[in-house]
């Protein structure tokens, strides 16, 4: 949405003075999302929707957007659900974090656990949604890095109707994604990891209403003999100005056995996928010696999850 | 961009009140319904001073929440948590156990703690430090405001045997 604007935006500066009221403009409830995505077509490009808000309002108070009209989907009812079958999940775009987080979908797949109780802290969580983290386009969110390493699908509705964008093609840019305009995410789906699948999310994060400096996520596969990779996704969040999905480093253990070589061999290919940007978090040197240790963690806890150990993670603060 | 009529209950008061539409639920608290006890902090979500609790009695930024959002729901501020003229044993240990300096952060940490405790009264201490991290003390520090939350925890568990029993 706004792919036509290039900005920096580091959730960490504020300034009361000029953050404390965003410009006005004006508010519309939607109560559906057929309704929410024609008031959005009638009003332009100016008007945006608004799910939990704990971006688009530090965005609209810092002015790195100005809408003029804002169509609020918070209360749109059946877009929350976390459900699953045996082949595959589906997440609702307004479930927050926190209802994620607290779900038995969350006990089932820990990676997922890692990743919602791991943003922000108990107030964010309480507002901020799946949905408006994947729009926002933001590298610094957990959950585009996340979907990622899951090989979500991204479910949209618009004016011309759905479409599924597989997660690879709709995260463009910084802060642009393939949403048309006056689009909405309805949900996410990915397929339920096999057996002998887990996976593990870490992010390393100054304080807890803070974004990672940089995370890493890894899902792995092991083969019948458990010592080797049958399967691996990795995928790095603040990391570029996108999600990277790091298939060099994929290849590194795809087919291999898993020791210390291996996974070296593979934290070092995804840091050379990787192109962080300098800023008040931390310089890109220190970012690529912090996502190598990140890789290496996190496959390390996916091995011991694969094997069925119960690994209680969070991230790693400084 | 007029203003919006809202009906909004505080404390169990309601409220029918005229609000600009891009006025959080933090102006709207202070600035027209005049209960100051939330505090305006970062603005940006960042320091927590602004939480109170939602409908659910969860911990809510409400400098990152429009009022019109509220429109007919319901919060819980600082200065609605006495129980029948009593200070909330949450705010009882803060006293007792000092867990106060300057006081500008208390009545969002008070609040962080609220919204967990009403979960659960037998938290752990990852679950406790989980709970304050949204909302940071600069001064005092956080080790005796985690021994009045754990003491707080100990007098609501009594609370509820006592009302059980
Ligand atoms: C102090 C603080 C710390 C944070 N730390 C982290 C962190 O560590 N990790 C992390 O991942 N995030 C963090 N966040 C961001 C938080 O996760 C947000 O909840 C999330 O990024 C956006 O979700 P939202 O529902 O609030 O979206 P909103 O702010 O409402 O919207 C964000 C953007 O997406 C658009 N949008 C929203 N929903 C949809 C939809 N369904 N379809 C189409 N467009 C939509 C909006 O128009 C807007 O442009 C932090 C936020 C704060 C304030």
């Amino acid at each position: 949405m706004l792919s036509s604007q290039r900005f920096r935006f580091d959730g960490e500066s504020t300034d009361s003075e000029t953050t404390m009221y965003p410009a006005p403009f004006r508010y519309h409830r939607a109560g559906s999302a057929d309704e929410a995505i024609s008031l959005l077509a009638e009003l332009g490009d100016g008007a945006r929707p608004l799910a939990g808000g704990q971006t688009l309002l530090v965005w609209m108070k810092l002015r790195f957007d100005e809408p003029t009209d804002l169509v609020d989907i918070a209360r749109i009812p059946n877009l929350s659900s976390i459900e699953h079958d045996d082949h595959q999940v589906r997440i609702g775009a307004l479930a927050t974090h926190g209802r994620i987080a607290a779900s038995p979908l969350a006990r089932l797949i820990p990676i997922v656990h890692d990743c919602a109780n791991g943003i922000a802290d108990r107030q964010v969580r309480s507002r901020g949604t799946i949905g408006g983290s994947l729009a926002a386009g933001d590298p610094s969110c957990d959950w585009p890095a996340l979907l990622h390493t899951l090989d979500a699908e991204v479910l949209c509705q618009g004016p011309d109707g759905e479409r599924t964008i597989g997660i690879g093609d709709f995260v463009e840019d910084l802060y642009a994604t393939a949403l048309q305009e006056g689009e909405l995410v309805t949900g996410i789906r990915f397929a339920l990891p096999p057996a002998r699948s887990a996976g593990a999310y870490v992010g390393f994060k100054r304080c807890a209403p803070a974004y990672p400096t940089a995370s890493a996520g890894v899902q792995l596969t092991l083969a019948e003999d458990a010592d080797t990779c049958a399967d691996v996704r990795i995928a790095l969040g603040s990391a570029g100005l996108t999600p990277i999905h790091a298939t060099a480093a994929e290849a590194e253990l795809r087919g291999q056995a898993l020791n210390e070589t291996t996974i070296e061999r593979a934290a070092e290919a995804a840091v050379a996928a990787s192109d962080p940007v300098d800023d008040q978090r931390g310089s890109p040197a220190f970012k690529r010696a912090m996502l190598r240790v990140l890789v290496r963690r996190a496959v390390g806890i996916a091995i011991r999850r694969c094997n069925g150990e119960s690994v209680e993670h969070s991230h790693e603060y400084y | 961009m007029g203003k919006q009529l809202i009906t909004l209950t505080v404390n169990g008061d309601e409220y029918e009140l005229a609000v600009a539409s891009h006025h959080t639920l933090l102006d709207v608290l202070r600035n027209q319904i005049g209960l100051t006890g939330t505090k305006r902090g970062c603005t940006a979500g960042s320091c927590g001073v602004c939480t109170v609790n939602g409908e659910r009695g969860e911990a809510i930024l409400s400098c990152l929440s429009l009022a019109v959002e509220w429109d007919g729901r319901s919060v819980t501020t600082i200065e609605g948590i006495r129980q029948g003229g009593e200070l909330h044993p949450v705010q009882q240990a803060f006293l007792e156990y000092g867990a106060v300096q300057c006081g500008f952060c208390t009545p969002g940490v008070v609040m962080s703690a609220k919204a967990l405790l009403d979960v659960t009264t037998s938290p752990s201490e990852d679950q406790i430090n989980e709970a304050l991290a949204g909302a940071i003390c600069r001064c005092t520090g956080h080790i005796k405001i985690k021994k009045a939350v754990r003491a707080a925890a100990a007098v609501m568990r009594d609370n509820e045997a006592r009302d059980d029993g």
